[in-house]
């Protein structure tokens, strides 16, 4: 997006998918170090297999990704653990206590045969703990906390991998408005205080717009388009790529685009 | 941030507490198991009759009563941490040594064996026969499993139990066409025992215990993040695929062994490491140390009723630990507040 500033994730013709079954292909997006980037698209575009392919989880069939100027696939596990962090729509919890389970993230700068955390590593962890307002609920078992605490343990852990890039796949999708904006707002602080580079899945098109500033759209395992909210989030993309009439308005606050969804009977009715 | 480093060290200190109190149970069943059986032997009295290479009670305990509670630490701990291992990987409770069909094979190497009539050629053939079986099933277990899409655990699980009932098919039809002799002998040997005459035996198998627990032990780390999951393992650095390997072949090695030497010993490496998450939590770093002593522990006691309770004749020792291991576990999970704990 920005010419002059070298990228630090560049995605060449990426195509990833599931031997004999879905695919995405046909992928490119080029990010700066500190942009804020969301994946929009219907349920089943391959939001979710992008991010598997750029994570390395499922390999690639074509293209590359590079970070920082490393090829990702040819990054050890643990390389790749120390560049980029990953919250996955369905996290796992298990009994642990979150500092426990945000401690986990500190694994990637373990030693071979060390056992132990470090001051360190727990000094990390509990810095972004305290970030993350879960400090407070360090004890507490990671299963027994709220949906929008967990969310904020699950960022804690992926800050504690000290990554460049964080994926975030639905972050916000089953938290009330109140923990969403939280969550964004945290994410935003994160991305503007430490250059963090954020790519994030989300649902939610108004949200999306308010705050990223790239917006990556995909329809059937392909780029629909690309660009900034203003260029990607218009009601005629809207409706090609979601097949669903809605008025697209803007935000009079930030001058974002906004997205208010139209019913079946309004639109037989005509406007009120 | 005093309070943080004080949670670690609390942590730390707990752990010293937990081995502490095994090690001190290992060395009191250790003991107790010497002491018990037809001949009593006071346990004060132990060095004195080790030092003196006369008598009966010498032999007793040179030559029975220590390579059988040696034997039963080391099966015990290995068929346990082998449990703790398999269950951590695939996250499933139930999941347990035998799950995966080594004991169906290495049931059907002894059967054939026994039905062909090896084992009165020499002693260990039956060992031998027991351990085939159990490598061949590993390597079909493994060569099936690994499908297009790499290694896949879930299909590995499946084949195994597949593995598991045509092998107990298979003996079924040799047992309907052998001897009633050997049927019995068959039986007997399923239903396991840590008789075991054989020096050498004894003490490979509890060389293979420690080095199965040391190995593991490296993998600790990995066990941990699997707890999230093998995608969340990935991220957090972990090979997943080449960890998950390593660890098939030391617990299927470990289990083979354990098969091999004292036939099928159910319930050790289902239960105990359930009961050990329950009272250590389950982070492997604790885990895995406190199955192993705590299996140790529960088969030396378990092998202890098998032989005293009728003796002089003796129960098979898988009956024993089913018994028990079932009942203890039972209590505890209604005892139990910490449901959570479970998994």
């Amino acid at each position: 997006m920005k010419q002059e500033m070298k990228p630090l994730l560049e995605i060449e013709d990426l195509a990833c998918g599931y031997p004999g079954g879905f695919q995405v292909e046909g992928i490119h997006l080029s990010l700066p170090e500190g942009a804020f980037a969301g994946i929009i698209g219907p349920n089943g575009s391959g939001k979710t297999t992008l991010f598997r392919g750029i994570s390395g989880t499922l390999p690639l069939i074509k293209g590359r990704v590079q970070l920082d100027g490393a090829d990702l696939s040819k990054l050890t596990w643990k390389e790749k653990a120390r560049k980029l962090a990953i919250v996955s729509q369905f996290s796992e919890t298990a009994s642990m206590t979150v500092e426990e389970y945000v401690l986990m993230g500190r694994l990637p700068y373990r030693r071979r045969f060390q056992f132990f955390d470090t001051k360190e590593d727990i000094e990390t962890a509990h810095h972004f703990m305290r970030l993350t307002n879960t400090y407070r609920l360090r004890n507490q078992p990671m299963n027994e906390l709220s949906g929008g605490e967990r969310q904020m343990a699950h960022i804690a852990c992926a800050l504690s991998q000290h990554p460049q890039l964080l994926l975030l796949d639905e972050p916000t999708s089953h938290l009330d408005i109140m923990h969403q904006m939280q969550f964004m707002n945290l994410i935003q602080r994160l991305n503007e205080e430490m250059k963090l580079t954020v790519i994030m899945i989300l649902h939610d098109l108004s949200l999306a717009a308010e705050y990223c500033d790239y917006l990556l759209m995909m329809k059937e395992g392909s780029e629909f388009c690309q660009g900034t909210p203003e260029e990607v989030i218009t009601y005629q993309h809207i409706e090609s790529v979601y097949q669903t009439v809605v008025i697209v308005k803007t935000n009079p606050v930030s001058g974002k685009p906004v997205v208010f969804p139209v019913s079946e009977r309004r639109l037989r009715n005509g406007p009120k | 941030m005093r309070g943080n480093r004080a949670a670690a060290e609390r942590k730390r200190w707990r752990w010293g507490v937990y081995l502490f109190l095994l090690l001190v149970g290992v060395i009191a069943v250790t003991l107790f198991s010497l002491g018990m059986g037809e001949i009593p032997i006071r346990i004060t009295d132990i060095p004195a009759i080790l030092s003196n290479s006369e008598g009966v009670e010498h032999g007793v305990l040179a030559y029975i009563r220590i390579p059988r509670t040696l034997l039963g630490l080391a099966i015990g701990g290995s068929l346990s941490i082998a449990g703790a291992i398999l269950q951590g990987i695939y996250r499933n409770p139930l999941v347990e040594p035998y799950t995966l069909g080594i004991s169906g094979g290495a049931s059907l190497g002894v059967t054939f064996a026994i039905v062909a009539g090896l084992h009165l050629v020499n002693i260990l053939v039956l060992p031998l026969a027991g351990f085939i079986g159990a490598i061949a099933t590993i390597l079909l277990v493994y060569a099936l499993g690994s499908g297009k899409g790499g290694l896949s655990i879930n299909r590995m699980l499946l084949i195994g139990v597949m593995i598991s009932f045509i092998s107990s098919s298979l003996m079924m039809f040799l047992m309907s066409i052998t001897s009633s002799d050997n049927i019995h002998n068959i039986i007997f040997w399923i239903m396991g025992s840590l008789e075991e005459s054989n020096g050498t035996l004894v003490a490979t198998m509890i060389v293979l215990s420690l080095c199965g627990l040391v190995v593991s032990y490296l993998f600790v780390m990995p066990l941990n993040a699997l707890r999230l999951g093998e995608e969340k393992a990935k991220h957090l650095g972990f090979d997943t695929n080449s960890v998950i390997r390593i660890l098939f072949i030391v617990t299927s090695l470990l289990t083979g062994a354990c098969i091999s030497v004292a036939g099928i010993i159910g319930f050790v490496g289902l239960v105990i490491p359930h009961i050990i998450r329950l009272w250590v939590g389950s982070d492997y770093r604790i885990l895995l140390i406190a199955s192993f002593l705590s299996g140790g522990i529960f088969l030396v006691l378990c092998d202890i009723v098998a032989r005293t309770i009728i003796a002089p004749n003796e129960l098979p020792i898988g009956v024993i630990t089913g018994i028990i291991g079932g009942v203890l576990f039972i209590v505890l999970l209604s005892n139990s507040k910490r449901k959570r704990a479970v998994v």
